[in-house]
C-alpha cells in the first residue's frame, strides 16, 4: 500500500459523516442517535458529522423495522451515498424487526434489502453503543476503501422525485432498480432470532 | 512588484501555501469554538484536513453535458476566486506594479457566493434551488451594507488602494466601517444567525445537496479560504501598521484569529433567523448606520 492510500485510510477512519434514515422507527433510536452527538457522548471527537444530504455521507445509519413504504426510499438513499460507504443498523428493529415480527406491514429486516456492515442491538441502544458502532463502521470503511481504490460509482439516484429533471448524475448512471416487495411477504430468517 | 513577487504573493504568502493550512485551521477553530460553547470537547486539530483528504478519495458523481461541466466548474471558480482574494491582502509591503485594489478584492470575495447560487440552480435539485434563492436574497441584503461600509472607508481615507489603506492611520469613520463589515461577515460566511442557505434542518444542505466527493472538498476549501479572506480584510483594516515584516504577519494572523473566534462564538450563541427577519435586519437596522457612515465620509471629503 503506498503512502497516499495509507493516508486515505487514516483519514477515512477519522472522518465518518453520517446520514440518518428512519425506516418506520418509533423514534427511540433516533433520539439516541442524536444523543450520541450531544455533550455527554460527543461523537464529534471521532470526526463524526451528521450531514443533511446522503451525497455527503460515508455511513448510512438506519433505524426502524423497514416498513413496505420505506423499502424504496432506503434503496434510493443507499444508492445516493457515494462509495466507499458503510451501513449501520441502529437498534433491534432493523436487525430482526424486533417486537413487530410477522407484521404484514413490514418488509424487514434491513439486510434483505441493502448490505449491512454493523448491527447495534438494543431497544433502544445506548448512545455509547451507537458511537462504538459508528467507530467500527469507520474502520470497515477504511479497509473497504483500501481494497478497491477505483470502485465504480454507485447507482446514482436523485434526491428529488423527478429523475428526468436533473441532467447530472441520472444521465449516465443506471437508475436504482427497486424490487417491489410482494404484499404477502412473511417475516424472513429473522424468525429464528430472539428479539 | 515584478512577476516573481506577484507569484510569490499568490502562491506562498499570503496566498495558497499560507492560506490553505490557515483555512483548515480556521474551520477547526470554528467547529472547536462551537463545541466548547456547547460544553463538548469537539473535533481533533487535524479534522478539516482529514475531511478534505477523505472527500478527495470518494467516488465522483458522473456528470454529463453542459450542466454537468458547469457543476464541476463552480467549485473550482469559487476556490480560485477566494484564493485570489487572499493573495491580494496587503500584509507584506509591495514594491510597486500591480497590487490590486479594494474593488478587485470585493469582486473576488463576492464570486464564491455567486458560484454557490449558480451551483444550486445548475444542480436542479429542489433543495439546491431553494438554497440558492435564499443565498441570492441574503447576498442582496448584506451587500448593500457591506459595500456602503467599504465605500465609506475608502472615501474617508481618500483611496481605494489596499496598500495605502493598510498604511494610513485609522480614522474614527474607518472603525465605523470595520464594525459594519463585521456585522455583514456572519451572512457572508453563512454562519448563525444568518445560516439560511445551508440550513440543514430545513433544506438538507441547500446548494451543496447534489455535490459529493472531490467537488464537495473544493467547496469546503473555498469556504475556508473565504474565512481567511474575509477575516484578513478586517485584520488589514483594523491592525495598526508596523514596519517590521514578521510583526505585521503576526498581527495579521492574531487579528484574523480574533475575528474567527468572535464570529464562531456568535454562531454558537444564536439560532437561525428567518429570511424576512434577516433582510429586515440588514435593510432597516444596519443600513441606517451604513448610510450615516457614508454620508459623513462624503461630507468630510467635501469639507477638506
Amino acid at each position: 500500500m503506498n503512502l497516499w492510500n495509507r493516508l486515505m485510510c487514516y483519514c477515512r477512519r477519522r472522518s465518518p459523516w453520517l446520514f440518518h434514515m428512519n425506516s418506520g422507527s418509533c423514534n427511540g433510536c433516533d433520539i439516541e442517535l442524536i444523543a450520541s452527538l450531544t455533550p455527554r457522548y460527543d461523537a464529534e471527537q471521532l470526526g463524526v458529522r451528521l450531514e443533511g444530504s446522503p451525497r455527503h455521507a460515508d455511513i448510512l445509519c438506519v433505524t426502524g423495522p423497514v416498513t413496505h413504504n420505506s423499502v424504496q426510499a432506503i434503496k434510493t438513499v443507499y444508492g445516493q451515498v457515494y462509495g466507499p460507504k458503510a451501513v449501520v443498523a441502529i437498534g433491534s428493529c432493523p436487525a430482526t424487526t424486533n417486537v413487530f415480527i410477522d407484521s404484514r406491514t413490514l418488509a424487514g429486516p434491513l439486510n434483505k434489502h441493502i448490505p449491512v456492515d454493523v448491527f447495534v442491538p438494543g431497544c433502544p441502544p445506548r448512545p455509547d453503543a451507537i458511537v462504538l458502532g459508528v467507530a467500527k463502521a469507520a474502520e470497515i470503511l477504511a479497509q473497504r476503501g483500501a481494497q478497491k481504490p477505483a470502485a465504480a460509482p454507485a447507482a446514482a439516484a436523485l434526491l428529488t422525485a423527478a429523475p428526468e429533471a436533473i441532467p447530472g448524475p441520472s444521465a449516465t448512471a443506471e437508475p436504482v432498480t427497486v424490487a417491489s416487495a410482494p404484499a404477502g411477504v412473511s417475516a424472513p430468517a429473522a424468525r429464528e432470532v430472539q428479539p | 512588484m515584478n512577476l516573481t513577487t506577484a507569484l510569490a504573493r499568490f502562491l506562498i504568502f499570503p496566498g495558497l501555501l499560507f492560506a490553505v493550512p490557515t483555512a483548515w485551521f480556521f474551520l477547526w477553530v470554528e467547529r472547536k469554538a462551537v463545541a466548547r460553547m456547547q460544553g463538548r470537547i469537539g473535533p481533533p486539530f487535524m479534522q478539516p484536513f482529514y475531511d478534505f483528504v477523505k472527500l478527495l478519495g470518494k467516488d465522483t458523481p458522473p456528470r454529463t453535458g453542459v450542466a454537468g461541466l458547469l457543476m464541476k466548474m463552480w467549485p473550482l471558480i469559487a476556490v480560485s476566486a477566494a484564493a485570489g482574494a487572499v493573495g491580494l491582502l496587503p500584509v507584506l509591503p509591495s514594491s510597486g506594479g500591480f497590487e490590486g485594489d479594494l474593488i478587485l478584492l470585493l469582486a473576488l470575495l463576492e464570486l464564491p457566493s455567486m458560484c454557490i447560487i449558480a451551483a444550486g440552480f445548475s444542480s436542479r435539485s429542489i433543495f439546491g434551488e431553494i438554497g440558492s434563492a435564499r443565498e441570492a436574497v441574503l447576498s442582496v441584503a448584506y451587500n448593500v451594507v457591506f459595500l456602503l461600509a467599504i465605500v465609506s472607508i475608502a472615501a474617508s481615507q481618500h483611496t481605494f488602494r489596499l496598500e495605502a489603506l493598510a498604511q494610513l492611520p485609522a480614522s474614527p469613520l474607518r472603525w465605523l466601517g470595520v464594525a459594519a463589515i463585521l456585522v455583514c461577515l456572519p451572512a457572508k460566511l453563512h454562519l448563525n444567525p444568518f445560516s439560511l442557505p445551508n440550513a440543514e434542518q430545513e433544506i438538507y444542505s441547500g446548494p451543496m445537496t447534489e455535490y459529493a466527493g472531490p467537488e464537495l472538498a473544493m467547496w469546503e476549501l473555498s469556504h475556508g479560504l473565504e474565512w481567511v479572506a474575509a477575516t484578513g480584510l478586517v485584520a488589514t483594516l483594523a491592525a495598526p501598521h508596523v514596519a517590521l515584516v514578521w510583526l505585521a504577519v503576526l498581527l495579521f494572523v492574531a487579528f484574523s484569529f480574533f475575528v474567527v473566534l468572535l464570529l464562531s462564538t456568535l454562531a454558537a450563541a444564536t439560532a437561525r433567523l428567518a429570511i424576512d427577519t434577516t433582510v429586515r435586519f440588514y435593510w432597516q437596522c444596519t443600513l441606517i448606520f451604513a448610510v450615516l457612515a457614508i454620508s459623513s465620509a462624503l461630507f468630510m471629503r467635501l469639507r477638506s
